[in-house]
């Protein structure tokens, strides 16, 4: 688990930037989380509460917005989603594809007073 | 009043920036670096003590061991021969660009030509971290089973080499090399593969040679 240094990591760049918009408290953290991400988001929570104590990110609902994976087969063009085990184009048996979503992890913004 | 202030910030970005720091360093002193990962007795450590022997005489390696705890890695790795440090990571479950930016200032990077780094035995963490190392290889072995590029995508598709180690073993498992390789060529098309044992160093030699040639490409440029 690298829950943790990940939780500190959206700490410090939610603190930075409520401290250059001159907030004097942070009230919602919205984190945008791919589903290659491997992150555990009940995880980053658990951390959260502890971490973010005495800090005027305390108290803040962290909001995931979870991104499904996507992919494009970059032969016939389809766009489908994971199923099971195969990755390869349901459509045309193609190994070529691209990942077109999925592997996003970000702090999208925070919501401040 | 709530007022909501756009960020869009990489959440790894912290980590990125040391890495990219880390490079800078390495670079400076035209040292030459891998990042090796696998499971946890994937073969980590017997490969790198096999490219420790066999390329002592034409260049000087350091070593640098991620582990939760012991240093028997580094020890195994200084008695083949190379410059180690360890890290015990205490709990965490794969290094970060700062943990090897403190090892860094450990070894004496003037009197080094290639470093590698062993991450700590898994597939999931360490490939979220990147260090600032050259090449990120991951060393996947025949008795963990045809099915771990589906399992793990995330570490597939981040490498820039795949070593397949314990093919000795193939006749005794079941193992669907095609079903394997079907998988990584998804994830990560192209990629560069070392199948090898590092009990009858069968295929060692293009292993060791790749390692040799990628270090002394980096040094002339």
């Amino acid at each position: 688990m690298h829950e943790l240094p990940i939780t500190q990591n959206i700490l410090e760049i939610a603190l930075r930037h409520a401290k250059a918009a001159n907030a004097s408290r942070i009230m919602s953290i919205n984190i945008v989380i791919g589903e290659l991400a491997s992150i555990v988001d009940d995880s980053i929570q658990f951390y959260w509460d502890i971490i973010s104590n005495d800090t005027i990110a305390e108290g803040a609902k962290l909001n995931f917005n979870r991104i499904n994976a996507e992919f494009e087969c970059k032969v016939c063009g389809e766009r489908y989603k994971l199923q099971g085990n195969e990755l390869v184009c349901p459509d045309c048996g193609s190994l070529k594809i691209d990942i077109v979503a999925g592997k996003e992890f970000f702090l999208e913004s925070i919501d401040v007073e | 009043m709530t007022k909501r202030v756009p960020v869009v910030e990489k959440i790894m970005s912290a980590n990125d920036r040391i890495a990219s720091q880390n490079r800078a360093k390495l670079d400076n002193e035209s040292i030459y670096s891998l990042n090796l990962m696998a499971s946890p007795g994937g073969g980590k450590t017997s490969l790198i003590e096999l490219t420790i022997k066999n390329l002592a005489d034409r260049l000087r390696l350091a070593v640098i061991d991620g582990d939760v705890a012991t240093s028997i890695d580094a020890d195994r790795a200084a008695s083949a021969g190379a410059v180690a440090v360890q890290i015990n990571t205490g709990g965490e479950c794969h290094l970060d660009a700062v943990m090897l930016q403190s090892a860094l200032r450990q070894v004496e990077l003037d009197e080094i030509d290639l470093l590698i780094v062993e991450n700590v035995g898994n597939l999931i963490c360490p490939a979220s971290f990147k260090l600032g190392t050259h090449k990120n290889v991951l060393i996947s072995s025949i008795p963990e089973g045809d099915d771990k590029p589906y399992k793990y995508p995330g570490m597939y598709r981040g490498v820039d080499a795949l070593v397949i180690n314990k093919i000795d073993l193939l006749p005794y498992v079941p193992f669907d090399m095609d079903y394997f390789r079907r998988g990584v060529e998804v994830l990560n098309p192209g990629l560069i593969t070392f199948p090898l044992s590092c009990s009858t160093q069968e295929g060692l030699d293009s292993w060791i040679s790749w390692v040799l040639q990628q270090t002394q490409s980096n040094r002339i440029i």
